[in-house]
């Protein structure tokens, strides 16, 4: 309960953000919501000499939507998410899935920037943002760069991010078609059991194209190339179920926890994606 | 030991300012610091939400969040919704329909079921389970949590009609 001391900043814009990571190195860590990172401090499993708060950086909190993309700020909540109007008409999936997250106290305060930064398996915009072949704003002191969501995780809190970058924002293509995000847990608030997002378009009686995400199966999210592909040109009727879901099953890697051993976890992979496809279709 | 920090925040409409740790958890300003002991600590891991209080008319959970972020906030307690002098609808509600037993999730309930109620003034049976499924109670089986915030619900739409 009682974090190990720590000293405080809250800088106004980026370039004292950069300049405090530049100076403490790998003693410090940026903050957001604070809804990952506090509980692991209270816990001493995070060790944070010198804690930057985000909340006063200028230009974090925003959505922007044109023609062609969604651009999130990093410090726009889970809360803020559900809220928007124009959001929920261009990616519902965001809002069906920022529902499924946490509990409503926490998502006042927790941000899709660190809910994507974070590296915990167990969350869920991960996995949405690679189904939505979503990217990463990332800034440094050599500058900015763009990370593929898809490319960006690469083992339990191992990302691509350096310890001296901040995400700053998730840009998103607009999606098309029918979506679902779909995810079985134990109760509210809980890490996914598993989880599936998906985003299909149909064409005609037939599926056109299919991007299909699976949360907390592995050490990763895990984007499902083969799933999606075996959708394609079918009707999605029961043998193209089958197959999404062993594509899927090759893909992802769960291990035994609290929620149950790998047989059961491979067992509900099946059905959540199985759901997930069927009422993205439904909407298509 | 950190530098100390100078927070000012405004908690149930009164000024208060302080010298403290960064590393001071805003449920501990508030019950140890400022003798505000209606929120409560129920665990550790950000799940239970009996330390629930209102900070800039939001629902948070004051065991995650530093003084040192509140810092110029705007904080409403469990002692700011109401006394009892002057119980507000919910803790009138609560009382007369039996929303507690052991009273330790109480402040927090109530405190989130008076931000639910601002933002959803009529809300459904699920949208109050879901709307306070940050908030654990171990007593009542929520069923007369539902039933008071129905009830407050209620009181306070057909007062907020005849006041206009």
């Amino acid at each position: 309960m009682i974090p190990a001391a720590f000293e405080y900043y809250r800088p106004k814009d980026m370039a004292g953000v950069l300049s405090l990571l530049e100076e403490h190195g790998d003693d410090a860590r940026v903050m957001a919501g604070g809804h990952s990172l506090i509980p692991m401090m209270k816990l001493r499993m995070a060790d944070v000499p010198h804690l930057i708060d985000l909340q006063d950086v200028d230009g974090l909190s925003g959505v922007e939507i044109d023609n062609e993309a969604i651009r999130i700020g990093a410090m726009v909540t889970q809360a803020d998410i559900i809220d928007h109007p124009e959001l929920a008409k261009v990616a519902p999936i965001l809002r069906e899935a920022a529902l499924q997250i946490a509990d409503p106290q926490v998502r006042y305060m927790g941000t899709v920037g660190g809910n994507v930064a974070n590296g915990d398996p167990g969350n869920d915009m991960p996995g949405l943002m690679q189904c939505l072949d979503a990217s990463f704003r990332v800034i440094g002191l050599d500058g900015e760069r763009e990370i593929p969501a898809r490319d960006f995780y690469e083992a339990a809190y191992m990302t691509a991010r350096e310890d001296e970058e901040v995400l700053t924002a998730v840009s998103i293509p607009l999606p098309a078609g029918g979506y679902a995000y779909e995810k079985q847990k134990r109760k509210i608030g809980d890490y996914a059991t598993a989880a599936a997002a998906v985003q299909i378009v149909k064409d005609g009686g037939t599926c056109a194209s299919a991007s299909i995400a699976m949360t907390n199966l592995s050490d990763t999210p895990i984007y499902s190339e083969a799933a999606g592909a075996a959708l394609v040109g079918t009707t999605v009727d029961e043998a193209a179920l089958a197959a999404a879901v062993a594509a899927m099953l090759g893909d992802i890697d769960p291990t035994e926890d609290n929620r149950g051993p790998v047989a059961f976890k491979n067992h509900v992979a099946g059905i959540i994606l199985r759901r997930a496809i069927e009422r993205a279709w439904s909407r298509a | 030991m950190s530098k100390k920090m100078h927070i000012k925040l405004k908690v149930n409409g009164k000024d208060e300012e302080f010298f403290a740790e960064p590393r001071e958890l805003l449920i501990y300003t508030l019950r140890e610091r400022l003798n505000i002991t209606g929120p409560h600590i129920g665990c550790e891991t950000s799940h239970c939400g009996a330390c629930t209080v209102t900070i800039n008319g939001k629902s948070v959970k004051s065991c995650t969040m530093f003084a040192a972020q509140a810092d110029g906030a705007e904080v409403t307690t469990i002692e700011g919704i109401g006394g009892p002098d002057n119980l507000h609808p919910l803790q009138e509600a609560f009382k007369e329909h039996h929303g507690l037993q052991c009273g330790y999730c109480t402040p927090g309930m109530i405190t989130r079921a008076s931000n639910l109620l601002e933002e959803n003034p009529n809300p459904t049976e699920e949208e109050i389970r879901f709307g306070m499924a940050g908030n654990i109670c171990r007593c009542t089986g929520y069923q007369n949590i539902v039933k008071s915030i129905q009830a407050a619900a209620t009181e306070m739409n057909a007062a907020k009609e005849a006041a206009e």
